[in-house]
């Protein structure tokens, strides 16, 4: 049974590989390469959390012809980003650059990472300070009967 | 010892208004880099007549509306309605764009539901409006007399936008002389 669910879903998954249906030919493979780079890259719009590689939309089918005529005819990585960007603004790049309006999307994970380790090292620094507490004959035997438990 | 309980509290309220911000953003509502730069020029076919063009600078001094639509898109059947309002009684300026369409589907619609536009370019292949940064449809630009996109809402036009945003930009801007 779980051959068969297993063998189901990996089926499933390459029915959804073949769903991208142009294929699109280069004569350079270096020119291939950085097509299949730029689509990996580039967010579809209209399915927000896609790339254009995974994406059925037709806007993304768009979207990676104009990519493609774009590598094939000579440009470069950065002029086809800037061709995306001029049209769709930085939510387009998977990688937005760094400026000001995007500067908490960079750094904010270190300053959430810095806070955490703050409160971490301060927690652990009063811990240190404070004496363990006294364990009065009751503990002790409860303790020692608990320690006697395990060995047996 | 009590303040310290409310620590875990305040986090939380924290958390509850972010979320809650969030959840009232729209996430197709992406800034538009178009804004107050030159609209972008297009040539297409003519929807009514494939031997003639419609282009962008046919409007060139005009405060007009650009839509991007096709009959595929559901919202903008709803729309339609308020557009044939808008270019019938208050005598704005639409352009339209029929995209990724069939054009005999295009033309039943205009010709069942009325035609809001003064042209309609024909756009199967997405050659304009990626130019104009388009993601969906309805989209509606306005542009102004100096040919510079001034306004843009993803989605349908409702009557509340057109009273609060759409009318008293455009009226501003038919004031200025190109």
């Amino acid at each position: 049974m779980r051959h068969l669910v297993l063998l189901l879903t990996l089926s499933l998954s390459v029915l959804a590989v073949e769903a991208r249906v142009e294929a699109y030919h280069f004569d350079d493979p270096v020119q291939e390469a950085r097509y299949k780079q730029l689509i990996d890259e580039l967010r579809c719009l209209v399915c927000q959390n896609q790339n254009l590689a995974d994406s059925n939309a037709e806007l993304a089918q768009d979207m990676r012809r104009l990519t493609y005529e774009m590598v094939s005819k000579g440009a470069s990585n950065e002029e086809v980003a800037m061709f995306m960007v001029e049209r769709y603004g930085d939510f387009v790049l998977y990688r937005p650059p760094f400026k000001t309006s995007t500067a908490m999307l960079w750094i904010g994970p270190f300053i959430i990472l810095a806070v955490g380790v703050l409160v971490l090292v301060m927690f652990i620094r009063k811990r240190a300070g404070e004496p363990s507490p006294a364990l009065d004959t009751q503990d002790h035997e409860r303790a020692k009967r608990l320690l006697d438990d395990k060995g047996r | 010892m009590k303040a310290r309980y409310l620590v875990p509290l305040g986090i939380f309220v924290l958390l509850v208004v972010f979320l809650g911000i969030g959840l009232t953003l729209n996430p197709r509502d992406v800034p538009s880099v178009l804004i107050d730069k030159p609209a972008p020029r297009f040539t297409l076919p003519d929807l009514f007549d494939p031997a003639r063009t419609v282009n962008a600078a046919d409007f060139d001094g005009e405060v007009w509306l650009l839509n991007v639509w096709g009959t595929w898109c559901p919202e903008c059947w709803r729309e339609h309605g308020f557009l044939m309002q808008l270019a019938r009684n208050e005598g704005v300026k639409i352009v339209g764009i029929d995209w990724r369409d069939e054009r005999a589907a295009a033309l039943e619609m205009l010709r069942n539901e009325g035609n809001p536009f003064a042209a309609v370019g024909f756009d199967p292949e997405s050659t304009a409006i990626m130019d104009w940064g388009v993601y969906g449809a309805p989209e509606t630009f306005l542009i102004d007399r100096a040919g510079n996109i001034r306004w843009k809402h993803t989605g349908a036009l409702t009557p509340k936008l057109w009273r609060e945003e759409l009318q008293p930009l455009m009226a501003k801007l038919k004031e200025q002389s190109p």
